[in-house]
Order: C-alpha cells, then structure tokens, then sequence
C-alpha cells in the first residue's frame, strides 16, 4: 500500500521549497491570459446594462459595425428579454485596439423600457417588490429546515440565553486578473486561453456550447491571477470571445474590465440571521434555533454554516435565499463558512459571558463531535492560546484604559478539502535522465506544479527543479477536476505519487539485471541509483537511464484514498487595538493554527495560511458590496471604494502549518474561516460593546461606544 | 467619478486621456508635456487636422522604440498592447492592467528612476525618460536581489500583482536602502495584493536590502 513514509526518511516532503514558477513570475515572463498576444488578434469589449431591471427592446450594432477597425459585432440578448442586474450583457464587439473595442461599444444603439428594481434585501422580502425569479413563487425561497434533537425540552434545560441578529455583507471575489479568455479558431478547432480553475470543466461547457466534440476544444492556462472560486467555467465572457473570433474570423482577447468584475464574475452571499442559544449552568451548549437568509443576487445558494464546529444536542436551523437584482453569487473561498463562523463564534463568546466562563474553556467543553477533529482542536486552543498570550485579554471586556484600546478574540473553523478520484496523470522517464510529471490540473496559485515536482523528486531521488510539471492544459488527454473545496492537492498528489512509483518500479526492473541487483534492493537518492544492501553498487541517475537506450518509461497512476485526509479542524487567535477617537480598528497580531494532514510544501502552506487570514481580516473590517438603492448601482465597483486589505492593515500574523498526519488536505479555504470571528470578538474584548455586523468599520465602533 | 465626468465635458476626450502620473506614495507633476512629434503629424498639426496618432521614441530597458501611438494611449497599453513602426508587438506585458485607474499599483514601471503607474501616464508624457519594466530588472539570468528575495521568501502566489510589486520594492530600496518595518509598509502602500501575500513580502524587502547593502 502506498504511504506517504515517515518524516525522519522524507528529502523534500514537509520541507521549505521556492515555487518553481517563482523566477517567471517575478521577472514578468510568466504569461497569463491577459497577456497572451496572437497574430493578429482583435480586442474584444461588452456592452452592459447600465440599468438594473429593464426590458430589452431594441439593439442596433450598425454604427458600432461601421466604426474603422471594428472587425465584428453581436447581440447578447434577444429584444423582448429582461435584464436583471447592472452590468448584464447586451452585446459585444472586436476591433483591432483596447480603445476602438470601447469606442464601438459607446456608439451600440439599445433600447429598454425599465422596470421597477429592488436591490435591497429587506425590500425584496416584502409583499409587492418587484418579482426578480421566474422559478420562485417570491423573493424568497423555499427555507430548508434542519432539526435535531429536541429544541423545546433543550431551551427548558437552559440556564442562561443569548438571543441576537447577526449580518454579514457581500463581498466580491476581486482576482487580480480579471476574467477572459484569448479565444482562437482553426477551421473548427477551438483553442481558448483561460484565466480558469478548470481547464477540463471550462472545454466541456464550451465544446457543448459550440456542439464541437471534445477534443476539438483545446484549454490552456499556464498561469492565472486568482479565482477564490468564481472561475469554473467560461461565463457569458468566454462564449462571447469564441462567438467573436469565430465571426471576425481572427483570435479575440476578451477580459473583464475591474468594474465588469465586481458587477457580474460572482460574489459571497450577504447572511442575516437571528439566534436564540441557550447553555446550562456547568456550560454546556444545549440549545440553538437560528433563522437566517442571504443574498446571492439573482442566484440562489446563499446557504452558511451554524451550529459548525460546535457540539449542540438540540437545534433547529431554517435557511434561506433572497433574490435581488445584483449579479449572482458564485463560490467564494469556503462557501457559506467565514459567514456562519463569524456569527457562530461571537455567539460563543455572548453564551460564555453570560455563564461566567473563560470563552476558551466554553468552546473547550463544547467543540465537534467528530473524535480526531475534536482532539486536534483541543490541541490547536493551547498552541494558540500560549501563542496569542490568552491570559492577557481584558478579564472585564472593554476594562483597558487610554485612548487605544486592545483586546484578544478567538474564533474556529472546519473544512473538508480531502479531494476525490478522478485525476489522470503521467510520470515519464527518458533515457536522457529528464522526467516530466503531466496531468490536467491547473496551478491557481496554490503552488500544486510546485508540490507535484516535490512528489515526483522525493520518489526518484531527484531534486524538484529536475522535474518538468506540465499542466493547465487539456491537450494531453489527462483530465483533473476543477481546483475548487481546496480539493486540488488530495485529488492529484496521491496519483501523482503513485505514477512516480511505478514508474521507478519499472526504472529499476529495467536496470536491476544489467547491474546484478535484486530490482528490490534498489533505491533512489541524491540523483543516484544504489542498492541497499552493497553501497559501492551506485550509478548516477543519468547512467542508469541511460541503461533505458531508446526506450521511455511512462506510467499512469491511481487515487489512493487512504493518501488524503479531510474534515481538518482550524483555530485562530486575533488582538486589535481601537483607536475610541476615530473608531479605527487595527489588528495587530494572528494566530493561525491549521491542522494541515500532513504539509507537503511547508513554505507555501504558510502563504496560503498568511493568504487566507489576510482575505478574512478584509472581511472583518473592509470588504462591502454597497447597492445604491436611488439608481439600483454598485456604489464602490472599483479598488478605491471597495476596500480589500493593502500593506497598511496587515498585521504580524504567525501561521502555524500544523501536520496531524501523514495524509495529505487541501488548506486553500479553511484559515480563511475563523478570522473575522476571532477580529470580532477581539474588538468585543477591547472596547466592551458588541458589534454583531460586518464589515467592522469605524463609524460602527462609534456609533457603539456612543 | 463627477470628476471624470467633468473633465469628460471639458476637454471631449475619453477617460484616458486625463489621466495624470503618479508615482507610488508621491503625486507626481503634472507637467505640460513637451511631445516630439514626427514631421508628417507635426503638418498635420499646422493645418487643424485632428490629431489621430503620433509616431514617438520611448526609451524602455536600455533599447529605444520607435511607436506609433493614440494620443490617450497610456504607457501601460503601449507596453502591453503597443507596435514599433515595423509592426512588432512590443509585448511586455509584465506591467499588469489590473485598475487601470491608480488603484491598485499592478502597473508600475520606473520612469526616471521612480516609481510610476505606468496606467496613469500617458505614453507621449514618457518620451524622452527611461523606462524600467520588471523585465528590464535582472541582468541576463542574474535576478535583481529583489526578485532574488522575493522568489526565496515565496513572497508571491498567483503572482498577478508581483512584478508592480518587484518593481515598486526596487524603486523604494533606491530610495530606502535600509527600511524599517513600518517603512516598507508605507513604502508598498500604493501596491494590492488579493492573494495576500504580504507578509512575505516584507520578509523579502527586508532580505533584498540586506544583501543590496
Ligand atoms: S493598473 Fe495601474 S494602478 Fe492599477
Ligand atoms: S500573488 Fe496573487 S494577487 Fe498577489
């Protein structure tokens, strides 16, 4: 059976390993999608709704189309069709630079006879707002209830009670690259640069929309400037570019502008829910009834977690979406979970005031109720306790003294992140020596190609940059799943490791009778090839393969599953200091402690974890979609207004990558989870007074401290 | 955004064209720029034609380019998606459209020595300055220590907003050979990024101004 060894015999695993990408990224060689330039490519741009809720009734591309160096123009939308948000798409054009592509679009002629909008959630609840879905009988969906237990028989055991509304905003996914796609036709060949998390799911949806077979899409992206979760297919944009290319009979670039990007590529749903909570005397965490709904624009899935890490005998949650018109939600970072966390762990902190207890020893007594996720963040609460300095939070919240206050929070998180079957991939090895390792996954800026040469390396005894990682393309034939639920690592590693075995096995069952050896006792290591039982038989990795002459070794691997782990337990630490004259709120200082499996890249665990608990610091006290509800417009679609954090908020944040097994877990989506939790009740533990909605922002610390 | 509009009405050119340079943390002059046009646009000029496109040198890495150019084309769609007056790309596209507004610092260049964003210069306004792109900083396959630094700390991860942040680290050890913390925070303030990289980066600042000592 295949195992990952022990960590006393590992090289490269769980080490420090600098991202072999790193030297094409930092010098600019790397090419993204945005940069990919074609013979002869055009530009493309979409007309979009200025409005948010409009019958569509008429389109005239004839000046666009007449406009010099225009090369093709086309409708989006059939005359009759609603659009629903601001920013939907009506029509699109290409021409030969960025500035006529604009040009053409400002002379599209399109008529619509507006309707009334709603943008607000509480609005749309009501009886007579405009109805935004044809499939649901209101704004409103169905609620899904969940009940376990007895909620009655458990509030009556309850000795104290927490009842509270909490609100969390919708944040936008904001990636650096924006959406787009470079699309290229040969006869009926399509050919697509994507800025994609899945170059197997984005061919399939264009070769169905295209009626092409498959292997007539080709989907490439060698590198690409983030994702979080909204890039799983090619969008209305990625169409639009093939539909263009296709019609000017020339390749088309087409990528979102920063606007387009906050309006229409996905967003995390807003949640509101109101709790009522009760524990007992000796703290016990007894009862939990939460009501709640979000908003994921005129998509559903505004679904979050609650009662999440914590063990409650009796709940009863009722869940919920509301439509308005915005653009839809799409997966964001841990769908459904910083929103829940946050609500979740300032729930905990209130119940534990109100019993007199240690917040810390409450969730002690009250955490999962799977056994090794409970034992590993019983551990994690000491390593991040003694981290933080637990002891020296404000016993009486709000008690520090001066003009800067600061206070100490904690919060939790879980996640799955085990990965699945279904990844292909090859391991080759040449007669030359070289070795390439190829599959269809695609590197979002995890670090997999990185991980993947680690892999291949420590099996063969080689170092990572001696492994040539080929991936972010469909062209080999060798599917993997999108790189979404921080399933990228456990679905690919334990294949790619297996492929590496046997192709060593081969390598060795090769040369063992051309050097006398038992193909057993062979082993691979610091570019040799030795047996183990007589150290003087060592040849050099390029002597042995060359023993191969003109054959190559190219082995297939298989998913193992007891190569992965998931469900992993995390725990964060936060202390701010409030400035109570301007309401600023400053955090100084994260703990991160993540049950990571076992660390494969220990260096790029710990970006991710340093990644994940930035992302979550901008949820606690910046990140805002704002809808104008006078013109039924985002507010702040840009970088200057719609805040995500920058050099100035970050504080001194210690992530600790911590390895629990020796099983591999994606870490992407779980440290991102429990900070804005932890940030809200550290500010709660500064100044005394609980603000129960995001973003924390400094007119809400002033308003609170009255 | 009123102020775009007004300057929109104002002057009747497109967004682009207002836009004025601006360094990472320092405002800039904006300058009347002194436009060295070809003699062919030049008598286009004298007689009130519209002027629809110039021919310009830039001075980009050490080499000098001859281009044709919009007058609105900012510096950045010039390096990105710019020609020389033989019809090749100039295809630097290191410098990254990520605002192309002064948001967010993906774009810069150093003009003259000093950081810019290379979106909010129009690239008539760099005739006659020299032009560093992120891939004018390593020396053959030498890397500068600052993308030595940032490589080794893993100060990237996406990678999208690196070079505006190699480039602006660079230009801010000229300045600052020797930072403090809290400097280099306020020195890469004019820098965004979404993968949250930052911590590492200060690491790598901080290492790159060691070994540039
Ligand atoms: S692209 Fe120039 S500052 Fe953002
Ligand atoms: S590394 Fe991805 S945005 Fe900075």
């Amino acid at each position: 059976m295949a195992s990952w060894g022990e960590a006393k015999d590992s090289r490269l695993i769980g080490k420090r390993v600098s991202r072999l990408s790193g030297t094409d990224k930092v010098t600019g060689k790397a090419k993204y999608t945005f940069d990919i330039n074609r013979p002869g490519m055009l530009y493309g741009y979409i007309l979009r709704s200025p409005v948010a809720h409009a019958t569509i009734t008429g389109i005239d591309l004839s000046e666009a189309e007449a406009l010099p160096g225009v090369k093709a123009a086309i409708p989006l939308i059939e005359p009759g069709k609603r659009v629903r948000f601001e920013g939907q798409e009506i029509a699109a054009v290409a021409a030969i630079t960025p500035d006529i592509a604009e040009d053409a679009v400002r002379l599209i002629q399109f008529d619509y006879d507006e309707l009334d909008y709603v943008v607000d959630v509480e609005s749309a609840k009501e009886e007579g707002a405009p109805q935004i879905r044809d499939d649901w009988k209101s704004n409103q969906s169905e609620p899904r209830v969940d009940e376990r237990g007895d909620i009655e028989a458990g509030f009556a055991e309850a000795a104290v009670e927490v009842e509270a509304t909490y609100h969390a905003p919708v944040q936008t996914h904001v990636c650096l690259e924006t959406h787009g796609h470079v699309a290229e036709w040969d006869q009926d060949n399509l050919t697509v640069w994507a800025s994609t998390q899945a170059v197997f799911g984005t061919r399939q949806n264009l070769a169905r929309h295209f009626e092409l077979p498959e292997n007539q899409v080709r989907v490439i992206t060698e590198h690409m400037g983030g994702g979080f979760g909204s890039k799983f297919g090619p969008g209305v944009e990625g169409v639009t570019a093939a539909k263009l290319a296709r019609k000017a009979g020339a390749p088309v670039k087409l990528m979102l502008t920063r606007k387009d990007e906050h309006l229409v590529a996905g967003n995390r749903p807003s949640m509101t829910q109101q709790v009522r909570a009760g524990a007992t005397q000796d703290g016990r965490f007894i009862a939990y009834d939460m009501s709640g709904y979000g908003t994921g624009g005129i998509g559903s899935g505004a679904g979050f977690t609650g009662p999440y890490v914590y063990h409650v005998p009796n709940h009863r949650t009722k869940k919920s979406a509301v439509a308005i018109n915005a653009g839809s939600a799409r997966a964001m970072r841990a769908p459904g979970h910083p929103q829940g966390a946050f609500a979740m762990d300032s729930l905990m902190d209130e119940l534990a005031e109100r019993l007199n207890l240690d917040p810390l020893e409450f969730r002690r007594l009250n955490s999962d109720s799977d056994a090794r996720r409970n034992r590993i963040r019983q551990a994690e609460y000491t390593l991040g306790a003694q981290e933080i300095g637990w002891h020296r939070r404000n016993r009486v919240p709000g008690s520090g003294t001066g003009v800067k206050k600061r206070g100490i929070g904690m919060g939790c998180g879980l996640w799955g992140g085990g990965g699945g079957a279904g990844t292909q991939a090859r391991v080759t090895i040449h007669a030359s020596g070289a070795v390439e390792a190829v599959t269809g996954t695609q590197d979002i800026g995890t670090g997999i190609r990185t991980v993947i040469a680690m892999i291949v390396a420590e099996e063969l005894g080689l170092r990572p940059q001696d492994i040539t990682v080929k991936i972010g393309d469909t062209e080999p034939g060798l599917a993997s799943r999108g790189s979404g639920g921080s399933q990228t690592i456990g679905s690919v590693a334990p294949v790619i490791k297996t492929a590496a075995m046997a192709a060593k096995r081969k390598l060795f069952g090769h040369i063992a009778p051309l050097v006398e050896a038992d193909p057993g006792d062979l082993r691979a290591a610091g570019d040799k090839i030795y047996a183990q039982s007589d150290l003087r038989l060592s040849i050099p990795w390029k002597e042995a393969t060359g023993y191969l002459g003109m054959e190559t070794i190219s082995e297939g691997g298989e998913w193992d599953e007891n190569l992965r782990i998931g469900d992993v337990a995390g725990v964060q630490f936060a202390e701010v200091e409030i400035d109570t004259e301007t309401g600023l709120v400053q955090v100084i200082k994260i703990v991160a402690v993540q049950d990571c499996g076992l660390v494969v890249n220990r260096l790029t665990t710990e970006s991710q974890i340093n990644g994940a608990v930035v992302m979550g610091l901008g949820y606690a006290l910046l990140e805002e979609r704002i809808m104008d509800d006078q013109t039924g417009k985002m507010i702040n679609p840009n970088l200057e207004d719609y805040k995500v954090p920058g050099t100035m908020e970050i504080p001194e944040i210690v992530s600790i990558a911590y390895d629990t097994d020796r099983k591999i877990t994606g870490i992407g989506e779980p440290p991102t989870i429990p900070t804005a939790g932890a940030i809200a009740n550290a500010v709660y533990n500064a100044i005394g007074v609980r603000i129960r909605e995001l973003p924390i922002t400094p007119d809400k610390i002033l308003n609170a401290l009255g | 955004m009123s102020k775009e509009k007004e300057q929109n009405q104002e002057t009747a050119i497109s967004r682009r064209s207002f836009l004025k340079g601006v360094g990472t943390g320092a405002v800039a002059a904006s300058v009347a720029p002194t436009v060295f046009i070809d003699a062919e646009t030049a008598a286009a000029a004298q007689t009130g034609e519209e002027i629809n496109r110039a021919k310009i040198k830039l001075n980009i890495n050490a080499q000098t380019y001859e281009v044709e150019v919009e007058p609105r084309m900012t510096l950045l769609s010039v390096l990105r998606d710019g020609f020389d007056t033989s019809g090749n790309r100039l295809d630097l596209t290191g410098a990254k459209p990520i605002c192309e507004r002064g948001e967010c610092g993906g774009c810069t260049v150093q003009v003259d020595g000093k950081a810019v964003y290379a979106c909010m210069m129009l690239a008539l306004d760099a005739q006659g300055k020299q032009i560093t792109t992120v891939e004018g900083l390593a020396n053959g396959d030498n890397l500068h220590p600052v993308q030595e630094a940032f490589i080794q700390h893993d100060a990237l991860m996406c990678g999208f907003c690196t070079p505006g942040f190699v480039v602006a680290a660079k230009s801010f050890l000229d300045q600052n050979p020797s930072p403090s913390h809290e400097e280099i925070k306020e020195g890469l303030a004019g820098n965004i990024c979404r993968c949250g990289t930052y911590p590492f980066i200060f690491e790598a600042v901080k290492t790159a101004s060691r070994k540039l000592l």
